[in-house]
């Protein structure tokens, strides 16, 4: 294959696996109705049978029983069917990462610019999703997932896409795959816990209903115990990201090992942010509700090093994803007087 | 806090109001307060906070031309920043404030806990509380055996899972088993906080110790490590110049790819800088091809290719036919093209000084006005496109930069019509000035490479530093931090087991910990596991298990 039917299959790979991926949004959706339905005509079936006389209850007790084995059918169904749907979306993001690192040439790995970044971080936060998914029993937060790598997707490819190009040459090292591969890993989990975050300040507000969404997410207490596991795993690939491969690519490329560019400093504010919210949950009085809110601080930050210093930030030397590469010589204009 | 019941209660005796505090005892609360986790983790949100104007503000150190530019774009905030530090952030005392105090918090944090862990690690695992159903994970059965066989399988069990034992004749009164493992948890975390203070030693010494130079070199030419050879020169606060080391170097050739095609097109790429150089003087000579990404070390000092750039070798005669100024001209590039900026200054040139203020185009072609344009950035058709003044480039004999013509002084030749008198010249070519001020020749193209040069001692510590405190942070987050109980006791219907265990971390994997350890309690050796008697294995289902802790346990689920 040419490298440009790479890019072209790159291109419809990730075309499909958006398609796909938002027809398992709408079978999660459908089985969010269902599940939803079926509690609203449970509470309603509870409030009439403690109203009313017992043998109006006994006539009508087998109607509902029925339209709820037919929600729960359907709720089952779909939940599956949005899963392998999901599955198979992961699949084509998959191919379209492929396609991507063998559409350069020479070929190489498919981060090295804004458009593929955020296509293999959504693409590691489904598979963290699919992994985990048994594990945690996080059926419950596919709509969420879905709505957030769509999003994702949808940015990527209107403002961030960049032809296939060769890499510049401070970006052609090795610790391109090491640095990058965990920062995308770090991106992807931790935009996973944050969700989590954001579900249990959501459930906080309200943590003795008993109607609507909130009675089938997980208890506040088995959120916020997810969204930490998920946290405590990126923070540490954040750490070898950013404070260990970082630097050591930094010293080779730049000759110092930090030199508080906005990338760094960004990517340091967000250390530093998610080290404050495991101190918080380890302090009284900050635990929960205060250490959801510094994660999802945490996760901003994260984006903006990401995404925001790129734009904002013009004198950022990690500019390689605004298109043309800056002339690496800018420095030199720091003027040296005559000899 | 609580600390406020330190305020002495007897304030008569000291004629002291009440609440008020001794010297010795405001300074113990100051400590307290700082050394408390609330205060540590609201200097690390302030000091991610902090750390914010430093990538808005541009910085001294990072971009000091953007810096300059920035402060005369903004003529009355310049002063207020300057006095905030906003220019320098990372160096500034508020910042340094913010990491000190957190560094005074960790330390003090860090001792104490140290002191405890110490204890911790050389004491037993604590007793077995005396309700083992309240803790929150916990479960029983009943079996037939000897309670002492089940505690001395349950020692068995505990010991291959490497949990420490509580002596069997230390407190227990002989009916429980005590265990803990994940000691490491702690020393993890205690590693990992010290490792903080490596990092920032390390950091410090790379800043106090080290020197950064750059200097663009003319490829051909050579370098010698002396403090003057440099354009640009950063030593730390402490550096010491006969910490650099005599070595020399000659760029004896330069290659560079050009991306034709492409998305890229125009790109430079795989730029090698061939060198010859010696450790110092008398040395045997050694070669090395410096790249991008892959520096020279000699000795400690490091040296770095950071770009490269066209320097077109010209001369300048003087009206009397003496040449006044020769050699290759360091023209800066533009923008990615290479289209370059460059001045010659031949000031002694007589009737009248020369200057020439030039743009080069290393592929030019004519665009339809008569302007060039550049189409790569190799050097495949170069045209200098020059503005010639005349008189003095430097009046005051002030030291100025090489790269810009003070034209305050002087006038720009002109032509009968009013437009700038241009002067084109290619490689070869010569040209004559008009007023019979002299000539031009552009000889010839040649490269000129930047490097960088630095030492960073502390940075092989700073690394250790990190990757030390990775380990710690692997450990004080996934090393488990666990209790386990065993009881037994006979009861009415034969030997009454409990388990429960505790995971100090918070966890919360302990119901699988305790249900496996009572299905691995229940397989007695010589015993069929599917049969025995009547209770199931699993957690809260025994049958002396009250329904006021069965409930307890949910409860603390919900």
């Amino acid at each position: 294959m040419t490298d440009s039917a790479w890019e072209t299959l790159s291109e419809q790979a990730v075309a499909a696996a958006s398609a796909v991926y938002f027809l398992a949004l709408l079978c999660h959706l459908v089985e969010w109705a269902a599940r939803l339905g079926s509690t609203r005509k449970a509470a309603t079936k509870e409030l009439a049978g403690a109203g009313g006389p017992a043998t109006v209850e006994a006539a009508d007790g087998d109607a509902p029983a029925e339209v709820s084995e037919k929600a729960a059918r359907r709720m089952e169904f779909c939940g599956r069917l949005g899963l392998l749907l999901t599955i198979l979306a992961a699949a084509c993001h998959l191919v379209g990462l492929v396609g991507r690192g063998m559409a350069a040439d020479p070929n190489r790995v498919p981060w090295g610019n804004m458009y593929e970044f955020t296509l293999s971080g959504t693409f590691v936060m489904v598979l963290a999703y699919l992994v985990l998914y048994k594990r945690f029993r996080l059926a419950w937060m596919a709509p969420l997932v879905l709505v957030v790598v769509l999003t994702c997707l949808m940015v990527a490819v209107i403002w961030l896409w960049d032809p296939v190009a060769p890499l510049t040459e401070a970006l052609n090292s090795y610790w391109l795959v090491i640095h990058v591969v965990s920062a995308v890993i770090a991106t992807g989990a931790f935009t996973l816990g944050g969700i989590l975050s954001v579900v249990y300040l959501a459930k906080l507000r309200k943590p003795d209903a008993t109607t609507g969404w909130r009675v089938h997410v997980p208890t506040l207490e088995a959120l916020d115990r997810i969204s930490y596991r998920i946290h405590a795993f990126a923070f540490p690939v954040w750490t070898f990201a950013v404070l260990i491969t970082g630097p050591i690519w930094a010293h080779e490329a730049w000759s110092s090992y930090w030199n508080w560019d906005p990338k760094e400093v960004w990517a340091f504010i967000t250390w530093v942010v998610y080290a404050g919210y495991l101190h918080a949950r380890a302090t009284a009085g900050w635990k929960g509700r205060n250490a959801a809110w510094i994660a999802l601080v945490g996760l901003v930050t994260l984006w903006y090093s990401f995404i925001g210093v790129n734009f904002f930030n013009s004198n950022t030397q990690h500019g390689y994803a605004s298109g043309a590469p800056a002339p690496v010589v800018e420095r030199v204009a720091v003027s040296p007087v005559d000899r | 806090m609580s600390t406020t019941e330190q305020a002495p209660r007897k304030a008569p005796d000291t004629g002291r109001r009440p609440g008020e505090l001794g010297l010795v005892e405001m300074l113990r609360w100051a400590w307290r307060q700082l050394t408390s986790m609330r205060t540590a983790l609201v200097l690390l949100l302030l000091l991610a906070l902090a750390a914010v104007p430093g990538s808005i503000v541009p910085q001294e150190g990072v971009d000091s031309l953007k810096t300059s530019s920035w402060k005369d774009a903004h003529p009355q905030l310049t002063p207020i920043y300057e006095k905030l530090g906003l220019f320098d952030v990372y160096s500034s005392p508020w910042f340094a404030a913010v990491y000190l105090l957190l560094m005074v918090s960790l330390v003090g944090c860090i001792l104490p806990r140290t002191r405890v862990y110490w204890r911790a690690l050389r004491a037993q695992p604590p007793r077995a509380p005396r309700n083992l159903l309240r803790l929150p994970d916990h479960a029983t059965y009943t079996t037939d055996e000897e309670p002492e066989a089940v505690l001395a399988r349950a020692r068995e069990v505990l010991r291959g899972k490497r949990y420490r034992l509580r002596a069997a004749d230390d407190g227990d009164a002989g009916d429980a088993v005590s265990s803990e493992r994940g000691y490491l948890r702690e020393a993890g975390n205690l590693l990992f906080h010290l490792s903080i203070i490596v990092v920032l030693v390390g950091f410090a010494m790379g800043s106090l110790f080290g020197y950064k130079g750059g200097v663009i070199t003319v490829v051909g030419q050579g370098f010698s490590n002396i403090g003057n050879q440099y354009d640009e020169f950063k030593p730390g606060t402490l550096f010491d110049e006969s910490q650099m080391e005599p070595f020399s170097f000659d760029i004896t050739k330069f290659d560079v790819d050009w991306i034709m095609d492409g998305p890229r097109a125009g790109m430079a790429q795989k730029f090698v800088s061939h060198l010859e150089y010696v450790e110092e003087p008398g040395a045997k000579p050694k070669s090395y091809d410096l790249r991008v990404n892959h520096p020279l070390a000699i000795g400690d000092t490091e040296i770095f290719l950071i770009g490269h750039g066209y320097a077109p070798v010209i001369t300048v005669r003087d009206g009397n036919g003496d040449v006044t100024y020769s050699g290759p001209t360091v023209f800066l590039p533009e923008d990615q093209t290479f289209r370059s900026f460059g001045v010659v200054k031949a000031g002694d040139a007589q009737p009248e000084g020369i200057g020439l203020q030039g743009l080069l185009f290393p592929s030019f072609y004519m665009t339809p006005d008569g302007d060039p344009a550049t189409l790569v950035g190799d050097d495949l058709n170069p045209l200098i496109s020059f503005n010639v003044w005349k008189g003095d480039p430097n009046p005051s004999g002030a030291p100025q930069s090489v790269y810009m013509l003070d034209t305050g002084s002087m006038e720009q030749l002109k032509r009968a019509d009013g437009v700038p008198y241009r002067l084109d010249l290619q490689p070869g070519e010569t040209a004559r000035l008009p007023d019979g001020l002299g000539s031009v020749t552009f000889e010839r193209m040649a490269t000129w490479n930047k490097l960088q040069i630095s030492q960073t001692p502390g940075k092989e510590l700073a690394l250790a530093g990190v990757v030390l405190a990775l380990l710690g942070l692997l450990g004080s987050l996934f090393i488990r931090p666990r209790r386990v109980w065993v009881r037994a006791r006979r009861g009415d219907g034969g030997t009454l087991v409990e388990v429960a265990a505790l995971d100090r971390s918070g966890g919360g994997d302990t119901e699988t910990l305790v249900a496996d350890l009572v299905a691995e309690l229940r397989r007695t050796p010589g015993d069929d596991p599917g049969t025995g008697d009547d209770s199931d294995a699993g957690p809260d289902s025994g049958p002396d298990s009250g329904p006021d802790s069965a409930g307890s346990a949910r409860e603390k689920d919900a």
